[in-house]
This record gives structure tokens, C-alpha cells and sequence, in this order.
């Protein structure tokens, strides 16, 4: 092994051995040990929650999750993808709704099934107080609800873990968008930009854009004025 | 004194007067309660299966929320004030099962892992008991505006004194309430249904069940000339008083009777603000302004 080069590593993905350099995230460790992904990889970086997976590292009894694309592989990993979570993906009309505890056992009565028993929080790899955020919904409390669940990418590995079968992350989605509505309320700069789009002021400028070809938008996308 | 306070999930939505009043009820005994910033449902029904550990999961994180709140002095004792009769029964009875039982406790540590031990130190008290302990004179010190010529008829049920040994009175001629309304200037009146039960849950699946034990303790109230019950439980607040327009449509001759927390009524007596009674089902307001009370 030359001075540049990887220390190597052994992970079983699905069950089968693989060496992989020790440097790799799971993702990355599973395509340099051949598969290709069409679904359960994103955004690659962290944001997306499409590449839920878990695993046992070697002498540990306990099964972990984590992000694909952000975990990087330990010698004797076990890992398999969990990309997507079998959930029911209930449709509802925001404008119709309650802020309040009835609204979200309407939806999701399983909620009312919750334990306590915190396994949805420790299986979080946003570590989010998922439990909480639960039981805050349970309680009505939509704003709680809604500011623990804020860093929640949908990765579906709490809902895999919880023992009474409770999807979390609808819950804290809905908590989410019952807050932006009725506790939050709509805020003035959005309510006159959307006027200021309706009275057409900017119609001239999107027509320029639609005129102009692609180098001109690469450029005019290339200097654009970013504020951090 | 500051002390912790575990409300529960319905103290936050279907009994907010429950909540709201023991707030006003407690200020005026000069009691500062304290909610953990963190807490999840007491268990209820489901911590009271005990060959099941992870359903004692839920009190016992509470509990370990009040040791946390006492250890960062947040709170004068390891006490916590519960109100919901439900929240008190399961905190009290897995509090006792867990410290009485060293593997269920090593179980329960074991799962939780990285989460703190339960050390076992936090006694669950009731509102009553609490109340109780302060002196009768003490709390008629506190009355400004004594409920004279109101007829109370407190109702128990069952969770606050069954099974007996976590009871917070004689179950089956409990005073606590009779005295605490004695200090406030009312006029009791006993009734040996007080501690028969309301149809609990049955108030879910079997409703005509539900409506006709409530009656059977409504038509006694009323016989007995009661101006008006007085309960300390969510679930028979509800069987009592929001069941009262199912029931009237089946009794002809039920006219209907006020039914409140008894909080909000030593709210009241004790001139505060923050009663509550806007959210009663009947309306408690008629019977307390033809007494004069508000």
C-alpha cells in the first residue's frame, strides 16, 4: 500500500463483505464497492433525507441510523439502505383545519399509541427530540410541535424504529404547516411581494429573461448577488 | 413555595378551565407551580398492564424530569403536584411499582440508556392532598368571597381513591373535598354516590353506559337539592356535565345541573381571576350570579 493511498476497511452491505477505503461515507463506500443508485441518494450532502440507512458497527449490540451521504464507514460495518418508509401519504386541505390536538389524531390516531419510549428520538440522525415533538402534537401544542420537528428532512428512520408504528415525521410536517398558517399567521413581506407579482412589476423582467439564451443567463446566474 | 407540576395532555386541551384555575387556585395559597419544560403523557391506561416495562417508559421519564427540576433547584422539594385524576393514579402506582420492584427498575434503566437514572426520590401528590396539608384554616384565611348558600355536591370517582393504597382519601367515605368547601363558605351536601363511577371510558364505545351511570349520580345530585357538582377528574367532568344534552333527551325530567372543577370554584372563593367557566358544558354562570357569586 503506497504512503497515498486509503487505509482500507471491511463493511457488509446487505450481508455481503466488501473492502472499502476507511475515508468513504456509506454512500460513497457502496458505490466504490459497485452498486449504483437510482433511488435512496439525493442531494448528497445532508439535506434531503433520501438516503436513510442502518447499521451495527462490530462488538455492538445496538442498531444505528444514520444519513448515507454524511456517515463515514468503521471497520465491521453492517449497513443496509432504508430509503423510503412505507407511509400512507394523507391529503388534506390546510385551509380546512383546526389548529389544534383533534386535527392531528384525525389524521394520524396512532399517535394516541405513543410509549414514550424515546426510540424514535435516538434513531434521529438530525437529533431531533422526535418524541417530544409527538407528544407535544398529542397536547395541541401545534408551535412546540412545529420548533422541535424545524430540522426534520423526512428520512423515515423514525417511523422504521417506533414500536407502536406512529410515522413522525407526517406528524411534525403537519404540525409545520398547521403553525405557518394559523400561529405564525401570514407575514406582511410575503403578502406585499405576492401583490407586488399580481400588479405585474415584474412581468418585464421575466420576459427578459425567457428572451435571453443560455449564456447570457449563465453569466447573469454567475454574478448574481449572493447574501450570507 | 415552588413546586413541580405535572398537568397532562388534557389539562392542555379538553380541561384548560382545570388547568387555568388550578393556576389561580394555587397563586392564592401562595404555591408557585412549575411545569418540567419537558414532559410526555403519563402513561395512563397503559401503565397500568404491569408485565409490560415499557409501559411504566412514560411515567418514569416524568419522574426523572421532576429529579432534574430538583436538582437544578429549580423546585423547593422532590414533590410533584398532579391535578388530572388519571395523570395522578399512573404516576403514583408506577412510581411505587418501579421502587418496589428492583428488576422492573434495572429493565427500565437498561432501555433507556444515555437517558439519567431514575433515582427513585419524587413523591406524586395531589392538588387535594397538598391543599389538605396547608390547613383548612389556612385556606380560609386565603377566602374573599365565601360561597355562602351555595349547595356543593363533590363528586370523586375513581381514579383519586382506588386502588386504596394509593388513594388520596378513605375510598369509601372520602371528606377531603367535603372539608376543603366547608372552608370555603359553602353549604355540602353529602350523597353516597359520590364515589360511584361516571362510566369512565366507556364514554368512547358504549356511550348509553356512560349516560346512564352519569344520570344515576346527576339524579341524586338533584334529589338532594344540589345547586351544583363539583368534580376533580377530566373524564367525569365530561360524563357529568358535556353528556348532560344526550342525557336530557332520554330523562325528561332531568333539568340539568352546573358541573365544575373544584378549582374553579376556590378561584373564585378566593377572588381570582381565571375561573374558566366559559368553557363548561352547562353553563355554571346562572347558578353563581343567582347566588350572588359572580
Amino acid at each position: 500500500m503506497g504512503e497515498n493511498e486509503s487505509e482500507m476497511v471491511t463493511i457488509h452491505v446487505m450481508g455481503k463483505k466488501h473492502e472499502v477505503p476507511a475515508d468513504l461515507t456509506i454512500m460513497k463506500a457502496m458505490e466504490y464497492a459497485g452498486h449504483q443508485f437510482r433511488r435512496g441518494a439525493g442531494c448528497r450532502g445532508g439535506y434531503c433525507g433520501a438516503c436513510a440507512a442502518m447499521y451495527r458497527v462490530k462488538g455492538s449490540y445496538k442498531l444505528e441510523g444514520a444519513l448515507a451521504c454524511q456517515k463515514i464507514v468503521e471497520d465491521g460495518m453492517y449497513i443496509a439502505q432504508i430509503p423510503f418508509s412505507p407511509a400512507e401519504k394523507i391529503t388534506y386541505d390546510l385551509s380546512e383545519l383546526k389548529p389544534d390536538a383533534n386535527t392531528f389524531l384525525e389524521y394520524y390516531p396512532e399517535i394516541s399509541r405513543c410509549l414514550s419510549c424515546n426510540t424514535c428520538t435516538k434513531a434521529c440522525p438530525q437529533d431531533i427530540e422526535v418524541m417530544d415533538y409527538v407528544q407535544a402534537s398529542l397536547r395541541g401544542d401545534v408551535e412546540g410541535a412545529a420548533r422541535l420537528s424545524f430540522d426534520c428532512i423526512g428520512c423515515g428512520l423514525c417511523a422504521v424504529r417506533c414500536p407502536a408504528e406512529i410515522v413522525p415525521y407526517n406528524v411534525g410536517q403537519l404540525a409545520r404547516r398547521l403553525n405557518s398558517r394559523y400561529v405564525i399567521g401570514p407575514t406582511e413581506h410575503v403578502l406585499k411581494r405576492v401583490g407586488e407579482v399580481e400588479a405585474g412589476e415584474f412581468d418585464a423582467d421575466i420576459d427578459e429573461l425567457k428572451r435571453s439564451d443560455r449564456k447570457t443567463l449563465q453569466k447573469r446566474y454567475e454574478s448574481r448577488e449572493v447574501k450570507l | 413555595m415552588r413546586l413541580a407540576y405535572y398537568p397532562g395532555c388534557t389539562m392542555k386541551t379538553d380541561a384548560k378551565n382545570f388547568d387555568e384555575s388550578t393556576y389561580s387556585a394555587a397563586e392564592a395559597l401562595g404555591i408557585e407551580l412549575l411545569e418540567p419544560t419537558r414532559w410526555n403523557c403519563c402513561g395512563t391506561v397503559h401503565a397500568l398492564a404491569k408485565d409490560n416495562v415499557m409501559n411504566y417508559l412514560a411515567p418514569i421519564r416524568n419522574l426523572i424530569r421532576v429529579e432534574q427540576m430538583n436538582e437544578a433547584e429549580l423546585v423547593d422539594d422532590k414533590r410533584v403536584v398532579t391535578q388530572c385524576a388519571m395523570c395522578y393514579n399512573t404516576l403514583k402506582r408506577a412510581n411505587a411499582d418501579a421502587k418496589a420492584d428492583p428488576d422492573k427498575m434495572g429493565k427500565i434503566r437498561d432501555f433507556m440508556e444515555k437517558e439519567p437514572n431514575y433515582q427513585g426520590s419524587v413523591n406524586v401528590v395531589h392538588m387535594l392532598e397538598l391543599i389538605k396539608g396547608l390547613g383548612w384554616d389556612e385556606v380560609k384565611s386565603k377566602v374573599v368571597k365565601p360561597l355562602d348558600g351555595l349547595k356543593v355536591f363533590p363528586y370523586y370517582g375513581c381514579l383519586l381513591l382506588r386502588p386504596r393504597e394509593y388513594g388520596i382519601d378513605d375510598p369509601d367515605h372520602p371528606t377531603v373535598m367535603e372539608d376543603l368547601f366547608e372552608a370555603l363558605g359553602a353549604e355540602v351536601v353529602d350523597n353516597p354516590y359520590k364515589a360511584k363511577c361516571c362510566g369512565a371510558y366507556h364514554a368512547v364505545h358504549l356511550k348509553e353506559v356512560a349516560a346512564d351511570l352519569s344520570y344515576r349520580i346527576l339524579r341524586q345530585a338533584q334529589e338532594a337539592g344540589a345547586d351544583i357538582i363539583v368534580t376533580a377528574c377530566p373524564l367525569c367532568q365530561f360524563n357529568l356535565g358535556d353528556r348532560q344534552n344526550e342525557i336530557k333527551k332520554h330523562q325528561r325530567e332531568f333539568e340539568g345541573i352546573p358541573v365544575v372543577y373544584y378549582t374553579q370554584l376556590m378561584a373564585l372563593a378566593f377572588g381570582k381571576e381565571g375561573t374558566g367557566f366559559e368553557q363548561n358544558i352547562p353553563d355554571p354562570v346562572p347558578v353563581l350570579e343567582e347566588k350572588g357569586l359572580l
